[in-house]
């Protein structure tokens, strides 16, 4: 009934055209961690996130999320996954023509019709209190926030459902340096008082160090390699060494020295 | 995860007062009509155990919370985990939000009734300063020539004028056939089939071939200005235009009002002869009018100043299409939705302008003496 991966994801291709993205790319989420997804630009991480989520039919392969099988389901399929799953994407993707708090509730009302209004609105509230937004914040629309509250608004309509799993698309990209390290920080918060499982997609090298158990690494359209950091240091790819290893790397190494979780490694080769 | 057995509660009655006893999953699956229970009990409580609960998430932590609150009542046999939800949903209540006095229906009719006055009156002034702009960016092009955008120009021939001709031409095919079918049933009534000739060539010419030409154009392009305008200033393009040192009504007003100003009259006569030969089909089929009859009737009877009435006027309506268009355009701020209203708000404004303004003209015309 428990799978001890949350996600498992074999055999994944994915092209545009005559543009491979994929090949047969193969990644697991274990229960209750936060997997950091890193990869040079257009190496498709969020073609990944996608794909699992169900928004890109993958070429083949086979995804998994809570050991159901994800691939050619329709949206109104699979909702007892879709419910316990919640997703923040990379610009908030709000509702425009909703406050925060309709937004919080659009999916509460989608899967649960018979809740009371008062129910509803105590919800929006304490989850807009959960991912860090002020109160008066519920009644305003999007367009009226920043792009730092935006983000803390997408994570509260991503835990409307009281999720297991959640998807964060670059949660701190373009954010600024305080505001970044919050946001890491109530990550890290939620997913020890609610359990969660995190697949966290970012560039945030400070991110990856200060939260993640683990760490994949796309490249050559694979993950060519998913362990904890002190791990992937040790492994010679260019591109590994490079991203670790270059002067952005190494400040946020010395800015987290001593820290990081021990965790299984598993180095996949690079072909 | 299997919908677990619902969530439920038991109330024992001790001398110190009830005691909740919960039970189940306490989680937003398996809630039901839980809340609506625990909101009907009245009190005292004084204590909620809730060692009896199988699996708990935050809006079950949040409903045993809540109830603990009203009551003052204590919650006692919680395990760490749900301790710790309980913890977090707490939080909340140092975040109270002021909640805002009703506002009487009365106040709320004239604050509506006042706002809309005020936007009706800002919009026209600002709709002024952006013909005034437009009108600048001109001359100064005509000082500056070189800072003319003719590839733009030409772009835009393309889009408002020849891509067009497809649906103005059928639109206006079947107009002149409907107008004179409904011409020929009513004037047979009198003997006068002919008189239909004069009614398609004087119509078509002074005022439908040019109005529905006007419409279809604000349709198609007015439209078209408006939303792509508008996406443009909400991803900034126009901003960035600026700190380049372009000014953006020269870059993209000025190319869209020529292009309209000049494909209207074109399209204009394009319908008109289209109109034409669509009643004057009607006519040798329905009313045996061949069809050099019925151009030499067509040549006596219509003068030469209805074709300068409909091209008089054509310049005047692309011209106010296109304004329309890049005037509601440029007022788009904020978010997508706006693109979609304000694309609205272009072609409805830019219809009713051309129906006033061809009222006018028809006053005017008459006045002069070309009727």
């Amino acid at each position: 009934m428990n799978p001890p991966n949350i996600i498992s994801v074999t055999g994944l291709c994915n092209s545009f055209g005559d543009q491979i993205i994929h090949q047969d790319l193969n990644i697991e989420v274990r229960r209750g961690e936060i997997l950091g997804v890193v990869g040079g630009s257009g190496t498709g991480k969020s073609v990944l996130m996608r794909s699992i989520i169900g928004l890109q039919e993958p070429d083949a392969g086979e995804i998994r999320v809570f050991g159901e099988g994800m691939i050619g389901k329709e949206v109104d399929e699979a909702t007892d996954v879709r419910r316990r799953w919640g997703v923040l994407f990379q610009g908030g993707a709000l509702f425009s023509t909703l406050t925060v708090a309709e937004n919080v509730q659009v999916p509460l009302r989608e899967f649960y019709p018979d809740f009371s209004k008062e129910l509803l609105d105590e919800i929006a509230r304490y989850k807009i209190f959960l991912s860090g937004l002020p109160p008066e914040a519920a009644h305003k629309y999007p367009s009226e926030l920043s792009g730092g509250m935006r983000k803390r608004a997408g994570v509260a309509r991503a835990l409307a459902m009281d999720p297991e799993l959640l998807f964060l698309d670059e949660p701190t990209a373009g954010l600024d340096p305080i505001s970044a390290a919050k946001f890491d920080n109530l990550t890290r918060d939620l997913k020890e008082t609610l359990g969660l499982t995190v697949f966290l997609i970012t560039h945030d090298l400070d991110t990856l160090y200060s939260i993640c158990d683990r760490v994949a690494v796309l490249a050559d359209r694979k993950v060519i390699a998913i362990g904890a950091i002190e791990e992937l240091l040790a492994i010679d790819h260019p591109w590994i060494n490079e991203y670790f290893s270059g002067p952005r790397g190494r400040a946020a190494r010395r800015g987290h020295s001593g820290q990081g979780e021990t965790a299984q490694m598993q180095y996949l080769g690079r072909s | 995860m299997a919908m677990g057995n619902s969530a439920d509660f038991t109330v024992e009655d001790l001398p110190k007062g009830q005691v909740l006893r919960l039970s189940g999953d306490f989680a937003i699956a398996s809630i039901g009509d839980v809340d609506r229970n625990l909101r009907g009990i009245s009190g005292p409580v004084s204590e909620i155990d809730i060692s009896g609960i199988t699996h708990m998430d935050t809006v079950g932590a949040w409903l045993v919370h809540r109830t603990a609150k009203e009551h003052n009542a204590k919650v006692t046999g919680g395990a760490k985990d749900a301790n710790r939800l309980i913890d977090a949903v707490r939080g909340v209540d140092q975040a109270e939000i002021a909640v805002k006095p009703p506002i009487s229906s009365l106040y709320h009719f004239l604050g509506e009734v006042g706002g809309g006055v005020v936007i009706g009156i800002t919009t026209f002034l600002q709709f002024l300063g952006f013909v005034g702009q437009v009108v600048k960016a001109f001359f100064s092009l005509l000082m500056n020539p070189r800072r003319f955008r003719w590839h733009a120009v030409v772009q835009h021939f393309d889009m408002v004028g020849v891509r067009a001709l497809g649906i103005v031409g059928l639109m206006s095919f079947l107009i002149g056939i409907v107008i004179a079918q409904q011409g020929a049933v009513q004037l047979r009534q009198f003997g006068a089939e002919v008189f239909t000739i004069n009614l398609i060539g004087r119509l078509t010419l002074r005022e439908l071939g040019i109005l529905m030409t006007a419409i279809m154009v604000a349709g198609r392009s007015g439209s078209a200005f408006a939303a792509q305008i508008g996406t443009m200033k909400i991803t900034e393009e126009i901003d960035a235009m600026r700190t380049i040192g372009v000014v953006p009504v020269e870059a993209l007003v000025v190319p869209r009002v020529i292009a309209a100003v000049v494909m209207m009259p074109l399209l204009g006569i394009f319908a008109s002869l289209m109109s034409i030969i669509g009643g004057g089909l009607l006519c040798w089929i329905v009313l045996d009018i061949p069809p050099a009859t019925f151009v030499q009737r067509l040549r006596e009877v219509t003068p030469i100043t209805d074709f300068w009435v409909g091209m008089i006027k054509a310049p005047v309506f692309g011209a106010i299409i296109a304004m329309a268009g890049c005037f509601q355009g440029m007022q788009v701020k904020g978010n997508a939705e706006q693109v979609g209203l304000r694309t609205t708000a272009a072609v409805v404004q830019a219809i009713f302008l051309v129906i006033v303004l061809d009222a006018f003209f028809a006053v005017f015309f008459s006045e002069i003496g070309w009727d």
